[in-house]
């Protein structure tokens, strides 16, 4: 289990920067004439890259012939889209009706007081970020939360700190 | 046809058109924020909102196409009400500083306010977006007072084809602009100002520049000298309130005059001027050309210096197509600080030149280093139309009731070929008028000397004029087929220079402005601007043109005597030091660079 679980945000940290700029061009390729190609690039961008830094799209941007403003408006406006390297560890809390009514709200909160950071940003050391998400279909042992692949039932928000510390 | 009913009057409105545009054409005024007819309809604001039977929610009339049988009410107790609420929400966001404002009178959201009748704060919140971007010479950005209409999204998109402007982060945080953290003077704006002659509020502006123009005039030992481009004459009337397409040209020169400049000259000179040295440089580079020589066609006008920056930024390749003369208003410049300071016999450090220009890219052109001459920048300040407006309201000076009067020698006189610089279409006339009859000891064969096929507003335009029987030092051009583009408006200019990069461009000679309809819908003109006063400026230019006695710049006597008297020779060693340039590559983004 260990190693799968511990899949990293960016998920190719073992290949070169030049490499990943070359899988994105490939994916630009193959997506630039489709239909919503912009968002899938992106999405993919930050598969491959792990985050969606400024030069990353300015590189997206100038390979499509488009103006950078046009990237970075869809960036800025998608919460799923990031531009700082994400932690090593993602986590997801689920906010889908289930898990808000029983308590995925207050697990958000015990993790940003615990982490010091916002949703969406990424602690100090890198170690986590923080996410959350709609319905991953855990309704019936809600609330629940992932990180990484792995997903946490039942939450017991003061059992946080000891799961975090597991990573 | 398609039968509506507004407000229980029987309308035939058009297929396919919009309620907004069937209630203007038969004289009712729906209020509207963000829509700019015929340019820009989004439906973002929701001012312009209705009642339409049947409908559950009030529709925004911008978007809506009317249909057979609508039944609309645009003046309702629900409609009132939800258009009072909308406004006072844009409010609640907005600073409120009319008073200190430049748009302050000018504005389209006090107008609104003015007539939906709205009332006092109902809420005051919290106020996004503040900072102000004023890292360009050319435009500031105050966020703090845009209301989101997204016009200038638009423009710069689809008419100008730059998109430096795009709508970034979302809810409260929107805000228009470059990407998040980057200032306009580190990505390819090209200065045009488009986007701040629709801005409807005072969010996009020009950079001021009044108040250092004030304290020149102000300065004793400062000799200010002002000159005036072409397109200035045929819209500063809109500026108090004149029908557009009057022509003012007197009563600006005496304004001028009252405001304290010293010389009053006429940028047309220096047009004339240019028309000599860029037709002078064209016949070199197609001599060569039809000599077998090495030679860069098409050559490309210079005058626009957004349409420069455009091409510095994105074809930094193709840089030697571009003519290598300054544009009009830096060749006076130069001049002033050459020329006539000799005449008067005082040190050029003591001149201070003003241009008053169409144009918001002057005040980004006159920066460039390598547009100075002995370490003086050969133009101080650039004033848009709209500033000089502000300057002579400001100086209590009733510009209705000014005399007439006429430019200083020697750099004031004229021909209309240089009065047509002013319009799409008008440099490339002017040139084929003097090029022509230089080539061929004949009058350009055109009625009235009117290149008619590349006038107008369409987006490109070209001609081809074929040359016969020239004169015999001109032998080698007989036979030719003169091949021209002209555009207008930077997408034009992007198809135009894809041909040329692919080295497939079939013309000799193209003219660019930057600015669709040219420098008379400038950046730095009266608003409001639409094709219909587009083409009445664009007729008050070619009224002027025609008034002329002397239509054809190479009759212009007092460009003959600078040559004789201190140039020497059109392209000659003087000129090239002060009349010639270079240009700069940039990158698409201009902080990739170095
Ligand atoms: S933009 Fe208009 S409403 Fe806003 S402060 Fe300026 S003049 Fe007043
Ligand atoms: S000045 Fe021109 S290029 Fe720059 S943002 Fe405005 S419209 Fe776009
Ligand atoms: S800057 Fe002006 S034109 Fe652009 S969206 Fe804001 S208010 Fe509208
Ligand atoms: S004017 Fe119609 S939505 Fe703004």
């Amino acid at each position: 289990m260990g190693g799968q679980s511990k899949t990293k945000a960016c998920a190719c940290k073992n290949i070169s920067e030049q490499e990943k700029y070359n899988r994105i061009a490939e994916v630009i390729e193959e997506y630039r004439d489709k239909e919503g190609s912009l968002i899938q690039i992106l999405h993919l961008a930050q598969g491959i890259y792990g985050c969606l830094p400024h030069e990353l799209q300015q590189f997206i941007a100038e390979r499509l012939e488009i103006p950078l403003s046009k990237v970075s408006g869809v960036v800025s406006f998608y919460s799923f889209f990031t531009t700082e390297p994400r932690g090593e560890n993602i986590i997801r809390v689920c906010l889908g009706t289930a898990c808000y009514v029983r308590g995925g709200k207050q697990i958000v909160d015990k993790l940003q007081e615990i982490l010091g950071i916002e949703v969406g940003g990424t602690s100090k050391d890198r170690k986590f970020s923080l996410e959350v998400m709609r319905c991953i279909g855990a309704c019936g042992l809600a609330p629940a939360m992932t990180i990484n692949d792995k997903v946490y039932k039942q939450v017991n928000p003061d059992k946080l700190r000891s799961i975090l510390d597991q990573y | 046809m398609v039968n509506i009913t507004i407000n229980n009057r029987k309308i035939a409105a058009r297929e396919g058109e919009t309620i907004m545009e069937a209630a203007r054409r038969n004289n009712i005024y729906i209020p509207s924020l963000c829509w700019l007819d015929g340019v820009h309809s989004v439906g973002s604001c929701r001012i312009c909102i209705v009642e339409v039977e049947g409908a559950r929610t009030l529709q925004a009339s911008c978007i809506v196409p009317v249909q057979d049988g609508m039944v609309i009410r645009t003046n309702t107790e629900k409609v009132r009400k939800a258009r009072k609420l909308l406004y006072e929400l844009i409010l609640s966001d907005h600073p409120r500083e009319c008073l200190s404002c430049a748009r302050n009178q000018s504005c389209e959201l006090q107008k609104l306010g003015e007539m939906i009748n709205a009332e006092g704060d109902r809420f005051v919140g919290e106020r996004s977006k503040t900072a102000i971007d004023d890292s360009s010479p050319s435009i500031i950005r105050d966020m703090s007072k845009c209301v989101l209409c997204r016009r200038c999204v638009t423009v710069c998109n689809e008419i100008q084809g730059i998109g430096v402007l795009n709508v970034q982060n979302r809810g409260f945080d929107t805000v228009i602009g470059p990407a998040p953290g980057l200032a306009l003077d580190t990505v390819n704006c090209t200065y045009c100002g488009q986007c701040t002659t629709i801005c409807p509020v005072g969010a996009l502006q020009e950079k001021d520049s009044t108040e250092a123009v004030w304290n020149a005039l102000f300065d004793k030992r400062k000799r200010v000298i002002v000159q005036t481009a072409p397109a200035v004459r045929a819209a500063l009337g809109e500026e108090f309130g004149y029908e557009p397409g009057t022509l003012v040209t007197g009563k600006m020169v005496t304004a001028l005059r009252e405001l304290g400049f010293d010389d009053v000259f006429d940028t047309n000179f220096a047009a004339d001027l240019t028309i000599i040295e860029e037709g002078s440089e064209l016949l070199e580079r197609l001599t060569a050309a039809l000599s077998g020589k090495q030679a860069v066609l098409p050559m490309i006008t210079s005058c626009s210096p957004g349409w420069i920056k455009y091409v510095e930024h994105t074809w930094p390749d193709e840089l030697d197509h571009l003519s290598s003369c300054k544009s009009p208003h830096m060749m006076l410049g130069a001049l002033t600080k050459s020329y006539y300071a000799q005449k008067l016999g005082i040190d050029p450090k003591d001149i201070f030149v003003v241009s008053v220009m169409p144009c918001t890219a002057k005040k980004f052109e006159i920066t460039r280093p390598e547009l100075a001459n002995d370490g003086l920048p050969n133009v101080d300040a650039v004033l848009t139309t709209r500033e000089l407006g502000r300057m002579i309201k400001e100086a209590g000076i009733d510009f209705e009731s000014l005399e007439d009067s006429r430019f200083d020698s020697p750099m004031g006189a004229s021909t209309g070929a240089a009065d047509i610089f002013g319009t799409t279409g008008g440099v490339m006339e002017a040139a084929l008028r003097t090029v022509y009859e230089l080539v061929t000891g004949r009058e350009l064969p055109f009625e009235d000397l009117h290149v008619k096929p590349i006038q107008g507003l369409g987006r490109i335009k070209t001609a081809e004029l074929s040359i016969e029987d020239p004169l015999p030092e001109y032998s080698h051009f007989g036979g030719t087929i003169l091949r021209i583009a002209v555009t207008s408006g930077l997408t034009g200019a992007r198809e135009l220079m894809e041909e040329v990069a692919a080295g497939s461009s079939p013309y000799h000679f193209i003219e660019v402005m930057g600015c669709p309809g040219g420098c008379i819908s400038g950046g730095g003109q009266p608003r409001p601007v639409d094709d219909a006063i587009r083409e009445k400026r664009l007729e008050a230019i070619y009224s002027e043109d025609e008034g002329k006695v002397l239509r054809k710049s190479h009759e212009n006597p007092d460009i003959r005597k600078l040559y004789e008297e201190f140039l020497g020779s059109p392209l000659g060693h003087k000129s090239h030091e002060l009349l010639h340039t270079h240009y700069v590559k940039r990158g698409i983004y201009n902080q990739l660079i170095d």
